[in-house]
């Protein structure tokens, strides 16, 4: 944490700035502007299609914006590369690819080792570190293809965990995970939390949210509300985010939300 | 009773033979393994048949058929990338493209051409047996130059493989991958083209490093097993093309597929797994 200070002085984690983005029809993004606070976890939250994914590209430079811009820490992304770890979602990476968890690991430090050159022991120990991390300390020879999901995702986490970052991007990290796994997750990214990581995760899973989040940012093409979880997860900002995704049901004086595509999620007054 | 295979060794064209279809299969293999773990079968192939518009030019300008294709792929290879990212269609829908015109194109220009190829055929099916010490050189050179980019590129060729949106937010050269491995396709299609012939390239491309992938766990070895198997199968057909007086690169690509099915049917993990025990 005292290295970022002195680095780039009090800027936030994540500010983004008048973000429009979009693909070849209307803008997917409009006028998304937020900052993420250092050394809290941030969830984005909003029905699919609502640009979650869009955001993450933009933030990461994948695609250009529109308009407006994402700073990290103070600076544009292509200063900033070692401060990010990203792990994309986990249907997006081909786990049939005969490779071992260490060496997805040590994609992570592929960047910084450049050009014709071989990683180094402190890069496998780098790896190593993260895969403990995450405890997959013992899973390194494993083929990613014999993991089983909370691993695979613990590995990509680990992947993007090898240069100490201090803004992690998580993309659907939770999606499909049984809540105890969820747990177990969650328990990791408080963790790295507490030791000064700020944490940025997608979801469209409402208890994920308010489980895990310090701050909540509904998101439905552009920023619908953004605050705790207990400001934010309320009916009248849930309804506008998820529109006709979202289901309220009132039984004994409690709001239950149900979310069309999946199962149900978190409940309040 | 190791005649059988000193006896052909006898002959220089044999031994000319016997080199430049261990280096098309060592190229080959090494370059296949990107190609079946992205799924690119498709484009060495088209790239192998538009290359004869380069082959037929450089035959009917009384020039090295060689030189003609590299001097096609190249450019073919990079416009195949070019188009698909800039025309927004898909990369097969590309690929297409290029495949249908080169070939069409190739087979006009032989038309034209008053001198009737028949060694034009040869690079259909192959002609190794014919391959000169200049024919050698080329292909000697540009299977060292396919080798050494790919050892100078190894991380991010796997990296980008594997996961090229990870790659390229980590800043790995996405961008100069994802044209390099059509060119490395397409180079190596001009590696092959005596061994195997135009239409027979998949064989030594996709097959060995197919065969490989069905085995090996990891990339190094599966990479590794695929020369082998490229070698076993250029080396066993050459000499089954002689003592049977078969066609060599048919040959090839028939031993080269009798490899993979054996390996299918044994495989301790995946295939059909016919020595696996059957679990209750």
């Amino acid at each position: 944490m005292a290295a970022v200070t002195e680095l780039t002085g009090n800027a936030p984690a994540l500010d983004v700035r008048d973000l429009w983005a979009g693909y070849n029809g209307p803008a997917v993004l409009k006028n998304v502007s937020f900052q993420a606070p250092r050394g809290k976890i941030i969830g984005i939250i909003g029905p699919n299609g609502a640009g979650k994914s869009t955001l993450f590209k933009t933030v990461l430079n994948l695609m250009k914006p529109w308009r407006g811009d994402a700073l990290i820490f103070g600076k544009p992304i292509g200063l900033q590369r070692n401060l990010i770890g990203y792990m994309p979602q986990i249907e997006l990476v081909d786990w049939n690819f005969p490779v071992s968890v260490m060496d997805v690991t040590l994609m992570g430090r592929y960047g910084n080792i450049g050009l014709f050159r071989r990683p180094s022991k402190e890069d496998r120990d780098a790896a190593r570190e993260s895969l403990e991390r995450v405890d997959m300390g013992d899973l390194g020879d494993r083929l990613i293809r014999e993991l089983s999901g909370g691993q695979r995702r613990r590995t990509l986490l680990a992947r993007a965990l090898t240069n100490h970052p201090k803004l992690l991007l998580l993309d659907e990290p939770m999606a499909g995970l049984d809540s105890a796994l969820q747990h177990q997750f969650i328990s990791i990214l408080r963790s790295l939390r507490d030791a000064g990581t700020t944490v940025v995760l997608n979801t469209h899973d409402l208890s994920c949210v308010s489980a895990a989040c310090d701050l909540s940012l509904c998101l439905n093409c552009s920023v619908v509300a953004y605050g705790s979880p207990k400001e934010v997860l309320v009916e009248e900002v849930l309804n506008r985010t998820f529109g006709a995704h979202l289901l309220m049901v009132h039984m004994d004086g409690q709001a239950y939300a149900y979310q069309h595509h999946s199962h149900q999620t978190g409940g309040k007054e | 009773m190791l005649d059988p295979l000193i006896e052909p060794l006898e002959f220089a064209f044999m031994q000319r033979a016997l080199i430049a279809a261990c280096l098309a299969a060592v190229a080959c293999a090494m370059v296949g393994a990107f190609v079946v773990l992205k799924g690119l079968a498709f484009m060495g192939d088209a790239v192998a048949h538009s290359s004869l518009t380069g082959m037929a030019t450089a035959y009917a300008l009384g020039g090295s058929i060689l030189w003609g294709a590299l001097a096609w792929v190249v450019p073919a290879s990079l416009v195949i990338t070019f188009v698909s990212r800039r025309a927004n269609v898909m990369l097969d829908t590309s690929i297409g493209i290029i495949y249908a015109s080169g070939f069409a194109l190739g087979v006009i220009i032989i038309g034209q051409s008053s001198n009737y190829a028949v060694d034009l055929f040869g690079f259909l099916f192959g002609n190794v047996l014919g391959a000169s010490w200049g024919d050698i050189y080329i292909v000697g050179g540009v299977a060292g130059v396919i080798a050494i980019v790919i050892f100078a590129f190894y991380k991010e060729l796997i990296f980008t493989s594997y996961d090229s949106t990870m790659a390229t937010v980590s800043g790995a050269p996405t961008r100069l991958i994802e044209y390099l491995i059509p060119l490395l396709i397409g180079v190596t299609t001009v590696v092959a083209l005596q061994t195997v012939g135009i239409v027979l390239l998949l064989a030594l491309l996709i097959t060995p490093a197919a065969t490989a992938r069905v085995l090996a766990r990891r990339f190094p070895a599966m990479m590794a097993a695929g020369v082998g198997f490229g070698l076993v199968s250029t080396i066993t057909g050459l000499y089954l093309s002689y003592h049977l007086n078969l066609a060599t690169g048919p040959a090839i690509a028939l031993v080269s597929t009798g490899l993979f099915a054996l390996a299918l049917a044994f495989s301790p993990t995946g295939g059909l797994g016919l020595l696996r025990k059957r679990r209750v």
